[in-house]
């Protein structure tokens, strides 16, 4: 019997891993699609419990989140595209600017 | 003789016109003929009112004039608690008394007046109408103090002629041996006067009134106060002290010598005739006063005749042809005041009368020989000048003879009523007296001696008979070079040559009726020592014979003096000096005057000084010192407020400052610009939520 | 039974790509893995019914993201690699054992608390139309109507934004 706690179990894993690369890597792609991944975590919680009470807000909702994801998606990369302009680097830790 | 008032006033305008206008425009002979004239007119309207009084019988010879009111009335009261006005008029009295010293004031002021026109043409322009501008200020004030009819009038004149006694003394300003005087005068008359205006208020505290008469009646009720000091012999007391200062008497006798820095003719007015016989006058206006009140009466006769003693012992040493005259006037005011003592008013009156006329005299003929020697005052330095100044030398013999009671010149009348009443009264006041008039002679024909007779041992002129000399820069008044003593011009001999009239004629006023005169000046004065007929004052007791035997005495005694005067000064000038070498130590004691201006400077002024310093010194440490340590107070306070402020508040403000930016520096550094920890940041709180919820819920 | 095995399959192979995903060094790698994951996902979604959202997912996720990301990596191809430099101070491993640690005490909540949802009293929804995607459609262009139209405006608006980002200066 599948419950939707094992669907929060694998959201929640899925959302661990995807914050354990948001943490670890250096490359700022790789750290974007950490934050895809995290985000497809939330979608899987939202359409599982959705299903289990036969209500539709939630794949709504999940809709919203995948065309917010995707807006997000191509304003970062824009951004990072300029940043790599000036810097030459996708190193995220040579993006400390913001240092005191 | 209701024109009185207009005796001071004349004088007075002079002066005026004089001190404006004079000394900016007037030459000297316009300066000198003012005064002349200002005085000569007084001399004239003082004889018509001398005649007229002559007119009145002798009990109402009184006249008063009231010319305005000064003080109209002021509430008070007197001693006994009743209610008394102090109301003081413009008031001016003639009466016997003050008619024989107006015509003193003015006769012997009018022929100084005259004198001092030659006497001063030396002087700048400027400077003589200054000279006669006091003159004539010093005779208005005189001459107030002669005729006020009550004791404030008088004072004023009193003042007023101790300020130009100053004015006349200090006269060559430029000399400060002159300033100096002026300044001493003034101050020892002012310690005199201190007692005069402490006596002032007594009587009117007394007697509830200021006037003469009122106060002599009131006094006359009164009970006489022998053998205790009563409230008359208070006030007559302090009268006597202001006496002492005007008239110089022991113990304010010290500037009468120093004095002599003024011109001559100042010292034969003022400091001869007029100024200093106001002590004596004062206490002739005051006679009933001091007939009440013996023990002060004792007091003055021996004041006087030991001043009288003292003085003339001086006198016998003193080089400065001046300075002997100068102690022989303190001398002689000894004598008068020795004749008040012993009650014997009108003698000391008809004494100073004579005395006026001989002393001026001399004076003047001293002013004559300084100026004949071009400014030498020494007499040692003089000497044979009888056949240069023929009018001079006679006429300062019979003025010499005069005060050494030579008959039948006018001091021998005075000076032996004199004698003969301190015979009477006091044995040793008569021998104190007899020995001063034995030194009188003496030093008077020293005088005389060395002036004018023996060998000539002054500088050299040029036409010298004796051989051609060096001048020794003496330079007669201005004329280039000296040409040697010669007579002084008419308008100073004449004047000498009144005088010596005057000092032959004067005492025959006063023959006593021991000669078998009337004693004439006794009867005429007697009635402004008394009141309203009773005669207080005490005649003479003795017999005719005694007056005779102590008549002949005393011509003895001044006929000794001369000869021994011209023992030493003329037969044999070298035993002279013999004599102040083996008495050295006595001379030195009398030429320095016995040390009184030493001991009072040592003591009085020293002691004045050092107080006076001692509160500067006061001032100076204690109060500014508290100022000052005031001031070093608040200054500490505030530095101690701004330290304070710099430690205190400031080290708090500035603190905070520094431990913010402390805590800034550690805490920006979570700032580290890697997004990364950021992210790790809220996953610390994210745990911090959940481990919350897991352990708690 | 066959739901259960579907469901534990589909959840190895999701949780495996993605750890191949954060743990490939070549960028390229990783974006492969990515879309294997977005696949792996859109069958789960079909196995849960939901079949208008996986295809979404599979158009958008699979098709429009990854091929952005994949353009990006070729883009960026730098000369040195991106883990020659390491910043002081960047504690990654503690940020990993944060996220373990976070992991699991969220699953001892989700496991003993008994979360379990609310009976369905929101009852189901009827909608006039039948078949998911129609039903999801239905509710879109209705309830939803206005967050669509901001979620296309924002779209509108991201893309804007990109291309003024990512332009070249000229």
């Amino acid at each position: 019997m599948i419950t939707p706690t094992h669907y929060l179990l694998l959201s929640m894993a899925l959302f661990t891993i995807g914050l354990a690369g948001v943490m670890t890597r250096r490359n700022i792609i790789i750290v974007f699609m950490s934050i895809e991944l995290m985000l497809n975590a939330v979608n899987i919680n939202l359409v599982a419990y959705s299903a289990q009470v036969q209500n539709l807000v939630g794949q709504v909702f999940a809709i919203f989140v995948i065309a917010v994801a995707a807006a997000e998606a191509a304003v970062g990369l824009g951004i990072l595209l300029a940043f790599y302009r000036n810097k030459e680097t996708v190193n995220i830790d040579e993006m400390n600017l913001m240092k005191w | 003789m209701q024109y009185i008032w207009a005796i001071p006033l004349l004088p007075g305008l002079g002066a005026l016109v004089n001190g404006l206008v004079g000394v900016r425009v007037f030459s000297r002979r316009t300066a000198g003929l003012v005064a002349c004239t200002a005085m000569g007119a007084a001399l004239a309207l003082s004889l018509v009112a001398f005649w007229q009084l002559l007119g009145l019988p002798a009990e109402m010879r009184s006249y008063d004039v009231v010319v305005a009111q000064w003080i109209p009335s002021i509430a008070s009261a007197t001693s006994d608690g009743a209610r008394a006005a102090l109301q003081v008029p413009w008031g001016f009295r003639l009466d016997p008394l003050s008619a024989m010293m107006l015509l003193v004031v003015t006769g012997i002021g009018t022929l100084i007046h005259v004198y001092s026109t030659a006497y001063m043409h030396d002087e700048p322009r400027g400077g003589v109408a200054r000279f006669f501008c006091y003159l004539n200020l010093f005779c208005f004030f005189m001459l107030l103090l002669v005729l006020g009819s009550n004791v404030l009038v008088m004072f004023v004149g009193w003042e007023g002629v101790g300020l130009c006694s100053y004015l006349l003394i200090g006269y060559w300003y430029e000399k400060p041996s002159a300033g100096d005087a002026g300044k001493k005068a003034f101050i020892t008359n002012r310690i005199g006067d201190w007692g005069f205006i402490l006596g002032i208020f007594l009587l009117f505290w007394t007697f509830g009134t200021l006037d003469f008469v009122s106060i002599q009646r009131a006094a006359s009720a009164m009970p006489i106060e022998t053998g205790h000091f009563g409230v008359l012999s208070v006030i007559a007391l302090l009268l006597f002290v202001g006496a002492t200062g005007k008239s110089a008497q022991i113990p304010l006798f010290v500037w009468l010598p120093d004095a002599m820095e003024g011109p001559t003719p100042v010292s034969a007015l003022i400091h001869a005739a007029t100024m200093v016989t106001a002590g004596v006058y004062m206490l002739g206006r005051n006679a009933v006063l001091f007939s009440h009140a013996p023990m002060v009466l004792q007091i003055v006769a021996v004041v006087g005749v030991l001043t009288a003693f003292l003085a003339a012992t001086i006198g016998l040493v003193q080089n400065d042809i001046k300075r002997v005259l100068a102690y022989s006037t303190v001398s002689q005011l000894g004598y008068m005041f020795t004749a008040v003592g012993v009650g014997a008013f009108s003698a000391g009156a008809f004494h100073l009368m004579t005395h006026a006329f001989f002393k001026a005299l001399l004076f003047l003929g001293s002013g004559s020989v300084i100026h004949a020697m071009a400014g030498e005052q020494d007499m040692r330095r003089m000497g044979a000048l009888k056949r240069h100044l023929p009018v001079t030398f006679a006429t300062m013999t019979i003025g010499a003879l005069a005060i050494a009671g030579i008959p039948p010149l006018a001091g021998f009348f005075s000076k032996d009523e004199i004698l003969f009443r301190a015979f009477e009264a006091n044995k040793f006041i008569w021998v104190l007296a007899v020995l001063t008039a034995f030194m009188t002679a003496f030093y008077m024909f020293r005088l005389v001696a060395l002036t004018f007779l023996g060998a000539y041992r002054g500088p050299a002129w040029q036409g010298d008979a004796h051989g051609d000399r060096a001048v020794a820069g003496v330079d007669a008044h201005g004329h280039g070079a000296w040409h040697g003593p010669h007579e002084s011009p008419r308008a100073m001999t004449l004047p000498l040559q009144l005088l010596a009239a005057g000092a032959v004629l004067a005492g025959f006023v006063g023959i006593p009726a021991a000669l078998g005169g009337g004693n004439a000046i006794e009867h005429f004065l007697a009635p402004s020592f008394a009141v309203a007929g009773v005669h207080e004052t005490a005649g003479p007791t003795g017999s005719p014979g005694v007056e005779l035997g102590l008549m002949l005495f005393s011509v003895l005694v001044a006929a000794a003096g001369i000869g021994l005067a011209w023992k030493l000064y003329v037969a044999d000038p070298e035993m002279s000096e013999r004599l102040a070498t083996r008495f050295a130590s006595a001379h030195r004691l009398l030429s320095r005057k016995y040390y009184v201006d030493e001991f009072y400077n040592a003591t009085f002024i020293s002691g004045t000084m050092a107080s006076g310093r001692a509160l500067w010194t006061f001032d100076r440490r204690v109060v500014d010192g508290f100022v000052n340590g005031a001031s070093w107070v608040t200054m500490f306070g505030s530095w101690l407020s701004g330290l304070t402020d710099r430690a205190v508040v400031d080290g708090l403000v500035n603190g905070i400052g520094n431990r913010l930016q402390q805590a800034s520096y550690t805490i920006r550094r979570l700032q580290t610009g890697l997004v990364q920890n950021y992210a790790m940041l809220m996953l610390f709180g994210v745990f911090a939520f959940v481990s919350l919820y897991l352990f708690v819920r | 039974m066959a739901e259960a095995i579907a469901f534990y399959v589909l959840a190895a192979c999701i949780l495996g790509f993605a750890v191949l995903v954060v743990t490939a060094k070549n960028p390229v790698h990783s974006v492969v893995f990515l879309v294997l994951d977005f696949l792996c996902v859109a069958a789960l979604y079909v196995t849960l019914g939901a079949e208008f959202v996986a295809a979404i997912q599979v158009l958008v996720y699979a098709g429009g993201i990854v091929v952005l990301y994949l353009f990006v990596v070729m883009l960026v191809n730098v000369k040195r690699p991106p883990e020659a430099f390491r910043a002081g101070g960047r504690h990654a491993t503690l940020g990993l054992a944060l996220a373990g640690a976070v992991l699991v005490e969220a699953a001892a909540i989700a496991v003993w608390s008994r979360l379990s949802p609310a009976a369905p009293a929101s009852a189901a929804q009827t909608l006039p139309v039948s078949g998911n995607t129609e039903q999801v459609g239905w509710l879109l262009y209705t309830s939803y109507l206005v967050p669509f139209e901001v979620a296309s405006m924002l779209l509108l608006v991201a893309m804007v934004g990109a291309i003024v980002l990512a332009r070249k200066e000229s």
